[in-house]
């Protein structure tokens, strides 16, 4: 393996469970405080049971994120120092608003998790929702500063010199609004189902039916909504990469040949020696119709792009697809809920309702990991779009490797100890938080 | 405002030694405590840092985005040469913090797992405070080559030098030093209280050993240590403080005047970074060669430190209170109890 490739590794390694950790993170602490809400105004004692069971989900996905995220912080240097030599000033502004949110999510989580018993209810309350909101703040600072990586600017690039720095128009450039929507939307749907999908199974299960029916509907109206929703922010995606980033746009509908009518295709391989996608479903128009909102005017193909700047296309577009694919899944799991709850209350209750939110649980985080191999595959082979390859942005040092494989062991040991621990929590349910159901 | 940055990144470094360092050293503590003694100390420990536990490795982060925003040419050249000594840290870091909300928030308490978490924090408590100090020893030590040819001389004798290890060492003892005067306040029990003593005491001598250890070192690797810091006013007079108030901690250890004490601990860590740290400024990273990296010249565009200031300025107006309040609540309610 070349020092390249392993430091692309383990970037994707580092990125990839990082944003589960940070997801959960983020929204965890928001289904937190409106149980907590629900606690305080009803005095229903399950819903305190199910805000601190949950409070301790937020402390282990805290820490692991917390840590996950100090390791990028280096890592950005230790694998990438010449990007950040140049990148530092100009797309940083967001790190260190970040890290003031950071902070201040630390610090009210040191209050809400210590707090019980020792601070006047709506006090501790808004502890909780600090962690969640500048957590979120957190996320789209942090997307922001990604989306810089896809759509610089903030500077102007002459004869390879960063001149004119601003970091204010860095942080909000073209992307920062539809790229940290989708993630927060995305965050919300794939932690809303997530923990919807173990209390179903543990409703299935008949364990504490009345801790995990409470439990289950908070988290799912949460992902419901957000996966109704996300189609929307997704289309102001796919727009803006059709502006900003042609190549990328192209590599994820496999969409070879500049053509008015341009055709969306369903499914289907990307094959790179014929420049054809194979075995997919052409829909006429759509894809022009989707860019440029009539059916007629053409969309930029890759053959508009030379192939030395253009993504590796397979994986692109099979990512796409696989995201595209589980997002409609759980939009229709979505609406289905909603229907359930409007007209056919009876299924909440059914075997092959719960089942099928049991089958969700990890859909939404593979969704976000498609995503997310999109975003940062499809700027290949950028690491600043149009400015800087990411060849020329790699350390000097010599085997890195070797760091790939310790970081790679690092990561799965972490989330095995992470499994271990939250199924720990929910096995204790009825001994800690729900003794008396 | 280039000020104003280079302030909040002293006062961010200075902060996570004496916040965080407590925290390696409740750890480095932990390991030289005896089994016997060991849950009583671990519930103290546990009790005192637990609610600011997160919030004190905080100032790492801001250190770093200070680092990489404003001055992208010494977090760069720091990420290359230091890259071994910063991945072990991360390691450390990586493992205590983990260890540590683990063995708090495992639903299930049995020895088996507890004693596992223990063994991975005490452990990586020693490893993290050690490879800071050598972090912070190779940046003035003068082997950081930036011309370097071979990968020994690149990467690994950049670090791996008597004068960092010796640093490493230092900031252990340091660390835990500063973490049993810190704990002697945090019990009600005469007979921890006693023992926190001694290990304050058993501390204190090992930063003797190990800061007279940095002096020989210093010799050895031909670093004008002694110069740097007996041949200015400002760190003779920093480090003079120091020794006074070592005297006068150890004089109101026994009254038990635990907040003073505190202090006078405090203070002599920031004296000693002081003492350092002037002699240095403006420069961050002295390189082989005499090129140094300095905060002054290495920084980032103008309109960049405009904008990173500004944002630290607001934001510490966020973080610094809701801190204080943070330890000052959980001080005192931890006094009632």
């Amino acid at each position: 393996m070349n020092d390249f490739i392993a430091a692309r590794s383990q970037m994707a390694i580092s990125l990839g469970f990082h944003i589960v950790y940070s997801c959960i993170g983020m929204v965890m602490p928001v289904f937190m405080a409106i149980s907590h809400y629900k606690w305080i105004k009803t005095g229903d004692p399950v819903y305190k049971n199910v805000t601190q069971a949950w409070s301790k989900g937020v402390a282990i996905f805290f820490a692991t994120g917390a840590v996950s995220g100090t390791i990028l912080s280096f890592e950005l240097g230790l694998l990438w120092p010449k990007f950040m030599e140049h990148a530092g000033p100009i797309f940083g502004m967001p790190f260190s608003l970040e890290g003031v949110a950071f902070f201040i999510e630390a610090i009210a989580l040191g209050f809400f998790l210590y707090g019980w018993n020792r601070f006047n209810n709506w006090f501790h309350w808004c502890t909780g929702m600090i962690v969640g909101v500048s957590g979120i703040a957190s996320g789209i600072l942090v997307v922001s500063a990604n989306s810089w990586m896809n759509n610089p600017s903030g500077f102007d690039y002459i004869n390879g010199q960063y001149l004119n720095i601003d970091p204010i128009k860095a942080m909000f450039n073209g992307s920062w609004f539809s790229e940290s929507l989708h993630m927060t939307i995305a965050a919300f749907a794939a932690t809303g189902f997530a923990v919807a999908g173990i209390h179903a199974l543990m409703i299935a299960r008949k364990k504490n039916v009345q801790f995990h029916t409470k439990a289950f509907k908070i988290a799912v109206v949460f992902g419901a909504v957000a996966a109704i929703i996300q189609p929307f922010s997704g289309d102001l995606s796919a727009k803006n990469a059709a502006k900003h980033q042609p190549a990328k746009l192209a590599a994820m509908e496999a969409y070879f040949h500049t053509q008015q009518y341009a055709p969306l295709v369903l499914g289907g391989v990307a094959d790179t020696a014929n420049k054809k996608a194979k075995y997919g479903i052409e829909i006429p128009g759509l894809l022009s119709f989707l860019v440029n909102d009539n059916f007629k005017d053409p969309v930029n193909g890759l053959d508009k792009i030379p192939v030395k700047d253009q993504p590796p296309i397979t994986i692109t577009h099979l990512a796409f697809d696989l995201m595209v694919v589980i997002g409609s899944a759980l939009m229709l799991i979505g609406i289905l809920y909603f229907v359930a709850l409007w007209k056919k209350r009876s299924w909440l209750s059914k075997k092959w309702f719960l089942d099928l939110f049991i089958l969700a649980t990890p859909l939404g985080f593979i969704a976000v990991e498609a995503g997310w191999t999109v975003t940062e595959v499809g700027r290949q082979p950028w690491i600043i779009q149009g400015v800087m390859r990411t060849s020329a942005a790699v350390t000097p040092m010599p085997g890195i490797q070797y760091s790939f494989y310790l970081f790679t062991v690092i990561y799965f040991t972490l989330s095995i100890a992470v499994i271990f621990l939250l199924s720990r929590q929910i096995k204790m349910v009825p001994q800690l938080y729900d003794k008396v159901n | 405002m280039l000020y104003i940055v280079i302030a909040f990144l002293f006062l961010a470094i200075v902060l996570y030694f004496l916040l965080g360092g407590a925290d390696f050293g409740a750890g480095i503590i932990e390991l030289f405590t005896s089994d016997r003694n060991k849950d009583r100390t671990r519930k103290t420990m546990y009790h005192a840092i637990g609610p600011i536990w997160e919030a004190n490795h905080m100032w790492l982060i801001i250190t770093v985005v200070i680092l990489f925003v404003g001055f992208p040419d010494i977090y760069s050249n720091m990420c290359t040469y230091l890259h071994i000594p910063l991945l072990i840290m991360l390691l450390g870091i990586t493992a205590r913090g983990t260890a540590f909300a683990f063995r708090n928030y495992d639903a299930v308490k049995d020895d088996k797992t507890q004693s596992f978490y223990n063994r991975i924090f005490v452990y990586s408590s020693f490893v993290t405070p050690l490879f800071l100090g050598i972090i912070a020893g190779s940046a003035i030590s003068r082997q950081i080559d930036l011309q370097a040819t071979s990968f020994m001389s690149a990467y690994i004798y950049s670090w791996l030098n008597w004068f960092s290890v010796t640093v490493g060492l230092f900031t252990v003892a340091l660390s835990g030093y500063l973490a049993a005067v810190y704990l002697i306040g945090e019990t009600g029990d005469d007979n921890e209280r006693r023992r926190f003593v001694r290990k304050a005491r058993i501390m204190n001598v090992l930063v003797v050993i190990f800061g007279g250890l940095v002096f020989i070192a210093a010799e050895i690797e031909n670093i004008a240590l002694a110069h740097w810091i007996f041949g200015n006013m400002v760190s003779l007079t920093a480090v003079i403080s120091a020794a006074i108030s070592l005297l006068a901690l150890w004089l109101f250890i026994y009254n038990g005047k635990k907040k003073i004490i505190r202090v006078f601990a405090a203070f002599q860590v920031t004296m000693i970074l002081l003492s350092v740290g002037y002699t240095h400024f403006p420069n961050l990273i002295m390189v082989k060669g005499g090129q140094n990296l300095s905060l002054l010249t290495n920084h980032a565009p103008a309109k960049t430190i405009e904008d990173l200031g500004l944002g630290l300025l607001i934001g510490s107006l966020l973080i610094l209170p809701s801190l204080f309040y943070l330890f000052y609540s959980f001080q005192k309610k931890n006094e009632l109890i």
